[in-house]
């Protein structure tokens, strides 16, 4: 256990590391500065520009010196905001952006286990049918139309929520409905299919023949066991309301993560475009970590090995 | 002992229609056969089939169904309802929005179907070499994999076409690079179950060499597995692509796909509603028969795993 725990964080070292020295020689790739192509600047000031970002220095240099600054959580001045480090930014959109995504997931399992669990205890009957066409459709359709839709619908027409913005509770209900809408889709999915499987287990038979009550059965029995599958979700559910954060946000007008790197990339603020894209990396690799080891802790008959762990 | 126990007499011949009895009659069906009798069965998936058909069509034959195209601005025009002159309405610059509806359906299927090929191959070398060198080859492969697919791959696409300038070739470019991964570990996990089976000994016993053992009996027995991860592909890639359009990051006017219309669309909803509801729907049907159709043929392909 203490050795797979050093070794997937030895591993997840390795990747930040990947990812930052990819991340940063694709910026250096990029012909030009975001400097050069303001017209007119005195070359004075531009020298002194070059040295206050240290892009006067060889390539070599700069790069070692990111990887120092990153050591240190330092992750350099936005090259657009004056005066701003990208780690101030951060610290500004990450309370909106984490509200947004914890409300988003834990709506996500509670709706996805609920209608999964409808689904299977209705197995085969309209319930049933009717849980897989809407979970299908919520795989289906793509996020930010779920989200210009509810917009349109209940912000613009019904005006029964405010169009944009996280000014009041009621403000979270929509968003987080976009956002959470594909990964209750995958957990209702996953949900029903394992509590079909569960459901038909030897144990449950034995647990009907002591003559236990069928709420006990399914609660204590069926459903724990059911909703493992779901824990193995967590990682790629992250990545994905991540990802579906940055739409969301842009078409609510939020200002947390996803809305700076949306703009990151328009304004072409490289130290933002790379501080950001670490930011979300580590968090993701930190919640596919959490979740390898709390699998092992859930499901006692997985054991975590060295040698062998997806 | 010399008593006999059965003699001539207890035996009689078969009539000739009794020796019919042993025939096989039906015509022997392969797997595949066999797989699409299933899948026709299923309503849904044959529904959605003939959906994705007629997509795939009028993504291809639409543009000759009126007198316009999908570039020529007609400032006289500009933002109108759908009508019978322009059926799915204009945009802000007179484009007539039928013609760039099924322009940009064609691009996002093209982008999901290359995506999807590239995949498959990238995938099934890969993955054919891990699951049947294994050891170290695999391990060292495997490694790799683990560490590209550790890092999020929407951020790694949005990087790649923020330094290569965004069209349909570098999105496609950019989503293969990671794409392939999980592909690579289908094919790994199907050989390495299938490499010591008898009839593949028997095959090497019988003297064939690796890569006939690789392509005529390996890689064709884990087709099925192969397959639905490609039509799951399809519309995952067509999502990313929508997604980076949505971000600025897909193909450039006057080209478009259906993300960048929606992306248009979006910034005049309150005005001009309608012009979101094509593209929307187009999106969103697309994926949904790609689901419907890969969940069958799952279905059809294995019918141990349905549930």
């Amino acid at each position: 256990m203490v050795r797979y725990t050093f070794k997937k964080l030895f591993y997840m070292l390795v990747s930040i590391f990947v990812l930052a020295s990819a991340t940063f020689f694709l910026m250096k790739a990029i012909p030009g500065n975001p400097f050069q192509s303001e017209k007119n600047i005195p070359k004075a000031i531009q020298e002194k520009l070059y040295a206050q970002y240290g892009l006067d220095k060889p390539v070599w240099d700069q790069y070692l010196n990111y990887m120092d600054n990153l050591v240190h959580l330092d992750l350099g001045m936005s090259m657009k905001q004056q005066y701003v480090t990208v780690t101030s930014i951060i610290q500004n959109g990450f309370g909106y952006s984490l509200q947004l995504g914890l409300f988003a997931i834990i709506f996500a399992v509670a709706a996805g286990v609920l209608f999964g669990l409808i689904a299977a205890l209705n197995h085969r009957k309209f319930l049933d049918s009717f849980t897989i066409l809407i979970a299908v459709l919520g795989v289906s359709i793509p996020n930010f139309v779920v989200a210009s839709g509810l917009q349109y619908v209940f912000g613009v027409k019904l005006r029964w929520f405010s169009v944009a913005g996280l000014n009041s509770p009621t403000d979270f209900i929509m968003p987080v409905i976009a956002l959470a809408l594909l990964p209750a889709a995958f957990i209702a999915r996953l949900t029903r299919s394992s509590m079909l499987e569960v459901l038909s287990a030897d144990y449950i038979k034995t647990a009907k023949a002591k003559g236990l009550a069928g709420r006990v059965i399914m609660v204590r029995h069926a459903l724990r066991n059911a909703i493992l599958p779901v824990v193995t979700y967590v990682g790629p559910m992250t990545a994905n309301i991540i990802t579906g954060s940055v739409v969301i946000e842009q078409i609510f007008g939020i200002g947390g993560l996803g809305k700076f790197f949306v703009n990151s990339i328009t304004n072409r603020d490289y130290t933002l475009i790379m501080g950001l894209t670490l930011f979300y990396a580590v968090i993701l690799m930190l919640a596919r970590f959490l979740t390898d080891i709390a699998y092992g802790f859930v499901d006692p008959r997985i054991k975590l090995s060295g040698k062998k762990g997806g | 002992m010399s008593e006999q126990l059965y003699t001539a007499s207890d035996f009689e011949k078969l009539t000739p229609s009794e020796k019919q009895t042993e025939k096989i009659v039906r015509p022997s069906l392969s797997a595949w056969q066999d797989a699409w009798l299933r899948l026709r069965t299923n309503k849904m998936a044959m529904v959605s089939l003939f959906i994705l058909i007629a997509i795939v069509l009028l993504a291809i034959f639409g543009q000759f169904l009126t007198p316009y195209d999908y570039q020529t601005n007609d400032l006289s025009v500009t933002n109108q309802k759908p009508s019978s002159e322009h059926w799915f309405g204009t945009d802000s610059l007179g484009r007539d929005m039928f013609e760039r509806t099924w322009m940009g359906a064609g691009i996002s299927l093209q982008v999901g179907m290359y995506a999807a090929l590239i995949d498959l191959l990238l995938g099934v070398i890969i993955g054919g070499i891990m699951g049947y060198y294994g050891g170290r080859i695999d391990e060292v492969l495997n490694r790799i994999c683990e560490i590209l697919y550790s890092i999020p791959n929407m951020l790694i696409v949005i990087l790649l076409i923020v330094v290569l300038e965004p069209s349909m070739f570098t999105i496609i470019l950019a989503l293969s690079i990671t794409g392939w991964i999980n592909m690579a570990w289908i094919v790994r996990g199907q050989i390495m179950q299938l490499k010591n089976q008898e009839y593949v000994l028997a095959s090497r016993s019988l003297g064939a060499g690796t890569s006939r053992i690789l392509f005529r009996h390996l890689i064709p027995n884990s087709m099925g597995p192969i397959i639905v991860t490609i039509t799951m592909t399809v519309p995952s890639a067509i999502f990313a692509e929508a997604f980076l359009s949505f971000l600025g990051l897909g193909v450039q006017s006057p080209a478009a796909s259906l993300g960048t219309l929606i992306n248009d669309a979006l910034k005049a909803m309150t005005i001009y509603p309608w012009r979101m509801l094509f593209p929307a729907v187009l999106i969103s049907l697309t994926m949904l028969c790609f689901n419907i159709f890969g969940d069958g043929l799952r279905d059809a392909l294995d019918p141990k795993m349905k549930k």
